[in-house]
């Protein structure tokens, strides 16, 4: 018990972390039990915001700034880590290429089959695969 | 002893799943003798109850493996933040001699104040290169989806025009110019202040889409044409190609740069970052106001 909670001995500090963590687990958590397409869109963005808080957050440095550099100052001990801070661009700009992508594909599947709740429509499309289009 | 329920003529088989939520009546098996279905229109058969019984069995399992999984993962995401460093922590392992390097030598290297553009605009700019690739293809993508030939004539009820509201008028002619100007300081700025290409773009893109909400999707077709954006968009990523292949013939891996990187701080200073800069946050633009007007109206 006592070796337990020397493994959990940095959780009170980490919360923003595990906040990020309980974001992740809920976005998670809409994918796999959201019946309607759209949240599950949305379920995946949730759980990008999660992924980018924790990126932020390891990035960050107790009393430091951010990493521009200011009247010649050039050394680590003023400025924040600045890699994280890249690859959360980086995310940023591929979550908004394929939620666009998967909504345009949300956007066709509603017109063919005129609904969006995926039980309906594992009935209509493996019917449709059978040749037993409506 | 069959105590199975008669699935076929049982429509609420699948509405105990989720209290209701789930109403497949149209698609059970449901004999009409008196009158003959459509022959458009969708005919069950037989073994739809069959599969909606496995759907059932099916998504009990589901739920409670999906459940279960959720838990599991969850316990082990916190089990590992509670065992990361410390939040804030300046002996971290990620704060080792990379971040050094890049804080340390940025400068005096690449010339950009902002350490972050410096990063991923000249020493990582393959990998810019290649995240503006990917908001083309999604615009390619969008666009083989979403394209269609817009109704020629519009139901009235459909146009949202704000045009004629006097407010929404005269406050969009006095913002539209001060989100424009906005963003581009935020891209030209991008080497000396936070900001960037990125999100200037992002914040430039405004200024289309509310031009396109308030005088109508028909007017900002005619200013910002297909064949305009197509045009700036190639252009943009053709520059970025060929600047930063020149640059990664003379500049890396310490080969002699001509390019200079000018004093730190001036606007005309880090070498290819600024027009870099511009070059995605046009890209970035052009994207925001192709997404917007293909989810609108089908058609830029």
């Amino acid at each position: 018990m006592q070796e337990l909670l020397n493994h959990l001995n940095n959780l009170p500090f980490n919360y923003e972390e595990a906040v990020a963590v309980i974001l992740f687990a809920i976005g998670l958590s809409m994918l796999l039990f959201c019946r309607n397409l759209l949240k599950k869109v949305i379920g995946l963005d949730v759980m990008d915001a999660g992924i980018f808080l924790l990126l932020a957050d390891r990035g960050y440095i107790t009393g430091r700034t951010v990493p521009i550099i200011v009247d010649g100052v050039t050394e680590m001990e003023y400025y924040i880590n600045p890699i994280p801070a890249g690859l959360v661009l980086t995310g940023i700009v591929v979550s908004v290429s394929v939620t666009a992508l998967m909504l345009s594909l949300t956007v066709r599947i509603y017109k063919t089959y005129r609904t969006l709740e995926i039980d309906k429509l594992y009935i209509m499309m493996t019917n449709w695969r059978k040749g037993e289009r409506e | 002893m069959n105590t199975q329920p008669n699935h076929a003529n049982d429509p609420s088989l699948l509405e105990l799943w989720y209290n209701g939520g789930l109403d497949l009546t149209d698609h059970l098996y449901i004999p009409v003798e008196d009158e003959p279905q459509p022959a458009e229109k969708y005919r069950p058969k037989h073994n739809d109850a069959v599969f909606a019984r496995h759907l059932y069995r099916y998504a009990r399992v589901f739920n409670v493996a999906g459940t279960v999984l959720c838990i599991l993962f969850s316990l082990l995401m916190i089990l590992t933040v509670a065992n990361l460093p410390a939040y804030g922590d300046p002996d971290a392992p990620t704060v080792n001699e990379v971040a050094e390097r890049y804080v340390e030598q940025g400068t005096a290297e690449t010339g950009a104040v902002n350490t972050v553009a410096g990063m991923i605009l000249d020493y990582r700019a393959f990998d810019t290169l290649g995240e503006s690739f990917v908001l083309f293809t999604a615009v390619a993508a969008v666009t083989i989806l979403m394209e269609r030939k817009p109704k020629k004539k519009v139901r009235r009820a459909e146009v949202i025009s704000y045009a004629e509201d006097d407010i929404v008028r005269v406050v969009s002619r006095f913002v539209i110019p001060i989100v424009l100007v906005f963003g581009v300081y935020i891209l030209l700025n991008g080497h000396l202040s936070p900001g960037g290409g990125f999100s200037g773009g992002a914040i430039m893109a405004a200024a289309p889409i509310l031009y396109a909400m308030v005088w109508g999707d028909e007017q900002a077709s005619r200013v910002f044409t297909a064949r305009r954006i197509r045009t700036v968009v190639v252009c943009a990523l053709g520059f970025y190609c060929a600047a930063k292949s020149y640059s990664f013939f003379t500049g890396a891996n310490h080969l002699p740069s001509i390019i200079s990187t000018g004093t730190p701080g001036n606007i005309f200073s880090a070498g290819l970052i600024m027009p870099l800069n511009v070059a995605v946050g046009l890209v970035v633009c052009c994207t925001m106001y192709s997404f917007y007007m293909y989810f609108r109206r089908g058609s830029i």
